[in-house]
């Protein structure tokens, strides 16, 4: 196949990829969506056989390994349970982030393939895109190893720090800039591999000292840094698909950690330098004085929204760790039967990644339709009956409304005190990630129901 | 003078970066995880760069140093193609509307 009827391809199947998250635009049209995403990838795919051209034993060897992982990542796609999406697209990016190191390092060693020169004699332009390719892709690759132990629980998700953090990650930034320089004046190989190095080094340190809490915003960030490595290794290659993808992942990447930071009302710098979601604001509260607060059980509330006509359900993080999300649904299908309307309101940042909570209500069948984002409902509250939190808690505090002074004022919350009444389902009073009292436990409105989410709810559906 | 053909790369780059963001603001919040998840597995087109590697043999070697890393490479980057497509897939399939006549 000819070098330009190749690039043909490869920009058709570039185009698809630009369909395929255009579907995403909504529910309907996002099924098509992914299948012009799957068309594209089996036209970059063949192209790449066809305009290599060689269909020697290696050949059997590729299809093999393909067809392999192809059926690793299948086994995983339809075994990972829902609430472990965050972690499954944390591996993802770092498998992304390897391969763009592995390609690069293959054109290092082999440049003739990709003609891009002799070994020790490879194009400088080349050896620049190769450089930045390496490095991101070693970046999100240790990154997203990291993000992956603490959102599977297997490293702690507080935040790690220690002296010189800033000091120490900006001198290897430096130095990883250092190196590709005098790589490309010495071409040497050594250089090469320590450039690898750091850069695997840089992306652990990076993540370390950012919080559980933080999380979406460090899964939305690697997810742009993958789309980076891509473009780098797709300017190596000479090869407009992966320009096209990897700017689209890219910035799509981008604009998602922007909109979570946005949630949160902290800016992405503070969000990377680190150390917040952790513990060490907790203290502050012990010493307050104890305020009233009225608890219920289950036939309290649902006396409560029985005699509702709205009730608004605010899910939060808690809800999917107590996998309560089925037994919620089933009681909004009771209160339905009763003839009660009954919306969902969904935080940007509920969940441990953007889009989290809408996946999980999905998964209990809530049609989507029925599930509103914060903007779209927030005017609602002030004419509902009810507001059922459930596992949420600094997305619903008013204080972010009232208080300059607490660590939270300034994001968006969910104006669930407008309500006539509140239940707020939570297994104590303790304070959310951010570390600071909710006042709307001591709301004149609002009733406490202390128990577990799950068995709550299955509790309050008895008694409707 | 002739232009390098870098230009023209760098063109499409940054005319993606453009194309990416207008498309990706104007996606649902409420399918941002399928976002994620597809963005992932259309971002292992990468794919390509390890295909080519593993199969430039050097003087009708099958397996040298540099076929090594891009048979490593087709590995993860297959993974994530299938991983990705299909549990986006399994996603999206659970975004239903409200069922009009209720029993």
């Amino acid at each position: 196949m000819s070098a330009n009827l190749s690039a043909v391809f490869y920009l058709i199947s570039g185009v698809l990829f630009i369909l395929a998250l255009r579907g995403l635009s909504s529910p309907e049209t996002s099924r098509q969506g992914n299948l012009f995403g799957i068309i594209g990838m089996i036209i970059a795919i063949s192209v790449t056989f066809l305009s290599v051209g060689n269909f020697s034993s290696g050949f059997i060897y590729v299809i093999v390994i393909l067809l392999i992982g192809g059926a690793i990542g299948a086994f995983i796609a339809y075994k990972i349970p829902m609430t472990a999406m965050p972690e499954l697209v944390a591996g993802f990016h770092s498998l992304v982030g390897l391969a763009a190191v592995f390609v690069a390092i293959a054109a290092f060693i082999n440049p003739g393939a990709f003609n891009l020169g002799l070994p020790g004699n490879i194009k400088l332009a080349s050896l620049i895109e190769m450089s930045i390719g390496a490095a991101v892709g070693a970046i999100t690759f240790s990154g997203s190893v990291i993000a992956f132990l603490k959102l599977q629980g297997i490293m702690s998700g507080a935040p790690i720090t220690f002296k010189g953090q800033h000091l120490l990650n900006a001198l290897i930034l430096i130095s990883i800039i250092v190196l590709a320089y005098m790589l490309c004046l010495t071409q040497s190989s050594n250089l090469f591999w320590i450039l690898i190095a750091i850069s695997f080094l840089i992306g652990f340190l990076i993540i370390i000292p950012i919080g559980g809490a933080d999380m979406p915003v460090v899964i939305s960030m690697l997810n742009s840094y993958s789309g980076w490595a891509a473009a780098g290794i797709g300017f190596t290659l000479e090869n407009t698909a992966l320009i096209i993808t990897g700017a689209l992942v890219g910035s799509s990447g981008a604009i998602l950690s922007y909109i979570m930071c946005k949630g949160m009302n902290r800016s992405f710098f503070n969000v990377i330098l680190g150390g917040f979601g952790g513990t060490d604001q907790v203290s502050t509260n012990q010493n307050k004085e104890q305020k009233p607060v009225k608890s219920g059980n289950a036939d309290d509330a649902a006396f409560l929204m029985k005699n509702a006509s709205s009730v608004i359900i605010v899910p939060g993080y808690g809800m999917a760790v107590a996998q309560a999300q089925h037994a919620l649904r089933e009681m909004v299908d009771t209160l339905k039967k009763n003839g009660i309307k009954v919306s969902y309101a969904i935080h940007p940042v509920a969940g441990r990644m953007p889009g989290h909570m809408n996946v999980l209500l999905a998964e209990a069948n809530v049609p989507y339709d029925e599930v509103f984002e914060l903007e779209e409902i927030n005017n609602d509250f002030a004419n509902a009956d009810v507001a059922f939190v459930i596992g949420a808690n600094d997305v619903t505090n008013p204080v972010a409304k009232t208080d300059p002074q607490s660590p939270i004022y300034g994001m968006p919350v969910l104006d669930v005190e407008k309500c006539k009444s509140v239940l707020f389902v939570k297994r104590s009073l303790s304070p959310g990630y951010a570390g600071i009292d909710n006042d709307l436990f001591y709301k004149e409105n609002t009733l406490m129901l202390f128990a577990d989410a799950k068995k709550m709810t299955e509790d309050i559906t008895k008694n409707l | 003078m002739e232009i390098d053909p870098f230009i023209f790369r760098l063109s499409i780059f940054i005319l993606s970066i453009f194309v990416g963001y207008y498309v990706v603001w104007s996606v649902t919040p409420s399918l941002h995880t399928p976002l994620m998840s597809v963005t992932n597995a259309i971002s292992s087109v990468i794919i390509v760069g390890a295909i080519i590697a593993a199969l430039a043999n050097i003087n009708g070697e099958v397996f040298t140093s540099s076929s090594f890393f891009g048979f490593f490479a087709i590995m993860l980057a297959a993974i994530n193609i299938f991983g990705g497509f299909l549990v986006t897939q399994r996603m999206l399939a659970m975004y239903k509307k409200k069922k009009k006549d209720k029993k």
